[in-house]
C-alpha cells in the first residue's frame, strides 16, 4: 500500500482497523465490542492460564491428527482415482458432493457414531480437509506429462515406484495447493468440530466466555486463532512457492 | 528407386540379420486406422530411420515396439520373443526429453538402473560415465531447468544408453533442439552407432537428418498407412561425417525422399 508516494509496510492498513476498533471499544457504545487494548491485556493473561494452554494443546492434536489422516488418506485416494478410469467413476462424484456438502450438519451424526469427544472432532477435521486434497491430487496426477508416465514404464518401474518416484513429485504442486486449502478449511473444521461439541477445546472455552459475557476474552481468543489460521496459511504459500519453481519447467 | 533397390539386393543377409521384426501390425485409434498390416525390419547393430508425413503412425509404431502401447493385431518379435511390454531390452529418447524436473541430472541419468534396483554407487559409477560420453562432465549435479534444450536431450540420451538395453527407441529426439546442437548430436549418433553396438530405431521429421545418421530409412506413408519404401544408404557410410552432405548419393536420396514424400504435404 502506497499513501502520498510512501509505501507502506505490508499489513500497517491492519493498524488503521486497529485503531477504529479501540475508538468504537471506547465509545462504549456495545458491551459486545470492548476496547481493543483491553483485549490485547487479556488475551496476554489469558495464554498464561493452564485452560487457554489445554485448549490449544486439545485443539492442536485434534488439527494435526485431522489434517494427518486428510494427507495420508487423501493424496493416495486422489492419485489413485487420477490414474484409474473405474475408481474415478466410482469415487468422484462423492467427492464432488461431500466438497460442496455443508459439512458441520453432519458434526451431529457423527457425535451419535462416534461418541462426544476427540474422535469425533478429529473426524470432522478430517471431513473438512480431505476432499479439496483428493481433488487437487487427482488435478496433479492428470496434468502430469503423458512422456513422463511413458518414462516410468518404459524403464520398467513398478506400481509402487512409479508412485513414489514419479507420479507422487509430478503432481506435488497441486498436491501441496490442496493441502493448503485442505489446511485452512481444517482449521474451520477443527474449531467447528469443537463448537458443536462443545467439551473439549476452545469449544468449552467459548461456551466459557460467552455465558459468562466475557466479551474481551472471547475477542482475545478469537484474534489468537485467527492469526494462527492465518499464519499456518501463509506458511504453506511459502512452501508452495519454494516448490513450484520447477513446476514451469515441466 | 531402382538405385536403392539394387543397394538393397547387395546387402548381405548375416550382416542385416534382424534384431527387431515387426509383423503384420495394425493399430487402431477407435475410427482412425493409424497403422494397417505394417511389416519391417530392423537390423542389428544399426540405425533405422521412420520416414514419413505427420500422423502417419510413427509415434505410434515406436510405442508399440516399446511396449507401452498394445497393437490391434500382429505382433513385434525383438531377439526371437515376442513383445508383451515394456522390457530392459529397449530403452526410449522422447522428443520432449521427459527429465524428473526435481532430479539433478545425475539422478536423472541413471533413474532407469534405480528402478532396476542397482544400488546407489554402482549406478551412479554408470551414469557418471555416460555423462561425460554425451559431453556433459561437470553438469551431474545441474538441475534440467537449468539447461539448455540441446543439454537435456543428452541426459535423456545417457539415461537411455546407461541402462545398456539392445535396443534404443527413439521419436524425433533432435526436433525440440536448436540446429547447430542437432548437427552435433546427428554427428554423435553415428559415433553411437559405430560404438555402441545396438540397434537405433529412429523417428525424424527431417529427410536430411534420416538420411545423414541412418543405414537404413523406412518411408512411412499414411491413408493407409503402409511402408512405402526402404532405403539402405551404402557409398557414405564410413566416409567420414564431413563428407556425408557432399556425397552425391546423400544428394539424390534426399532429392529421391522429397519426391515421395512432396503430395503428403498439406
Ligand atoms: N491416443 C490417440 N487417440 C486417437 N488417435 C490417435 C492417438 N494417438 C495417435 N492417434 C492418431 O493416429 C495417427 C498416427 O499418430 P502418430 O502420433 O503415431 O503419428 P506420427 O507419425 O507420430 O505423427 P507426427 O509426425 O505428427 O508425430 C494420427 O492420425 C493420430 O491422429
Ligand atoms: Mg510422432
Amino acid at each position: 500500500m502506497t499513501v502520498y508516494g510512501y509505501k507502506l509496510p505490508v499489513m500497517s492498513s491492519l493498524l488503521l482497523w486497529g485503531l477504529l476498533w479501540e475508538i468504537v471499544g471506547q465509545t462504549g457504545w456495545t458491551f459486545f465490542i470492548p476496547p481493543l487494548s483491553e483485549v490485547l491485556v487479556t488475551l496476554f493473561n489469558v495464554i498464561g492460564t493452564a485452560a487457554f494452554q489445554k485448549a490449544m494443546y486439545e485443539t492442536a492434536y485434534a488439527f494435526i491428527a485431522g489434517v494427518f489422516f486428510a494427507i495420508v488418506i487423501g493424496v493416495p485416494v486422489g492419485i489413485l482415482i487420477g490414474k484409474s478410469r473405474l475408481l474415478d467413476e466410482l469415487i468422484l462424484p462423492w467427492v464432488n458432493i461431500f466438497l460442496s456438502a455443508p459439512l458441520t450438519a453432519l458434526v451431529p451424526v457423527l457425535m451419535v457414531l462416534f461418541g462426544f469427544g476427540m474422535k469425533s472432532i478429529i473426524i470432522t477435521t478430517t471431513l473438512f480437509a480431505i476432499w479439496i486434497i483428493i481433488l487437487n491430487s487427482r488435478a496433479g496426477v492428470k496434468q502430469i506429462n503423458r512422456s513422463l508416465v511413458d518414462m516410468a514404464r518404459c524403464f520398467g518401474a513398478s506400481p509402487l515406484d512409479a508412485f513414489f518416484k514419479v507420479y507422487l513429485w509430478a503432481a506435488m504442486p497441486e498436491i501441496l495447493g490442496g493441502i493448503r486449502i485442505g489446511v485452512i478449511r481444517a482449521v474451520k473444521g477443527v474449531i467447528i468440530g469443537q463448537l458443536l461439541i462443545s467439551i473439549v477445546g476452545f469449544g468449552a472455552l467459548f461456551e466459557l466466555y460467552s455465558n459468562n459475557f466475557m466479551m474481551s476474552h472471547f475477542w482475545a481468543v478469537l484474534i489468537v486463532l485467527f492469526a494462527l489460521a492465518f499464519s499456518l496459511s501463509e506458511f504453506l504459500a511459502y512452501l508452495e512457492r519454494r516448490v513450484s519453481y520447477y513446476a514451469a519447467s515441466r | 528407386m531402382s538405385q536403392t533397390n539394387n543397394a538393397f539386393d547387395k546387402a548381405e543377409p548375416i550382416e542385416h540379420e534382424s534384431a527387431v521384426s515387426v509383423r503384420n501390425v495394425s493399430k487402431n485409434y477407435g475410427e482412425v486406422e493409424a497403422l494397417k498390416d505394417l511389416s519391417l525390419e530392423f537390423p542389428r547393430g544399426q540405425l533405422t530411420s521412420l520416414l514419413g508425413p505427420s500422423g502417419c503412425g510413427k509415434t505410434t509404431l515406436l510405442k508399440i515396439i516399446a511396449g507401452l502401447l498394445e497393437p490391434t493385431s500382429g505382433e513385434i518379435i525383438i531377439e526371437g520373443k515376442k513383445v508383451t511390454g515394456p522390457g530392459p531390452d529397449r530403452s526410449f529418447v522422447f522428443q520432449d526429453f521427459a527429465l524428473l524436473p526435481w532430479a539433478s541430472v545425475l539422478r536423472n541419468v541413471s533413474f532407469g538402473l534405480e528402478l532396476r534396483g542397482v544400488a546407489k554407487s554402482e549406478r551412479e559409477a554408470v551414469a557418471e560415465r555416460y555423462i561425460k560420453s554425451v559431453g556433459l562432465g561437470g553438469f551431474e549435479h545441474a538441475y534440467p531447468h537449468e539447461l539448455s534444450g540441446g543439454m537435456r536431450q543428452r541426459v535423456g540420451l545417457a539415461r537411455a544408453l546407461s541402462v545398456d538395453a539392445q535396443v534404443l527407441l527413439l521419436d524425433e529426439p533432435f526436433s525440440a533442439v536448436d540446429e547447430q546442437n542437432r548437427r552435433k548430436f546427428q554427428e554423435d549418433m553415428l559415433e553411437l552407432v559405430r560404438t555402441e553396438n545396438k540397434t537405433f530405431i529412429f523417428v525424424t521429421h527431417s529427410i536430411e537428418e534420416a538420411v545423414y545418421v541412418s543405414d537404413q530409412i523406412a518411408i512411412l506413408l499414411p491413408r493407409p498407412s503402409r511402408v512405402s519404401e526402404i532405403i539402405r544408404p551404402t557409398s557414405f557410410r564410413g566416409t567420414g561425417v564431413d563428407n556425408i552432405r557432399r556425397s552425391p548419393e546423400y544428394l539424390d536420396i534426399v532429392d529421391q525422399i522429397w519426391a515421395s514424400l512432396r503430395n503428403y504435404v498439406e
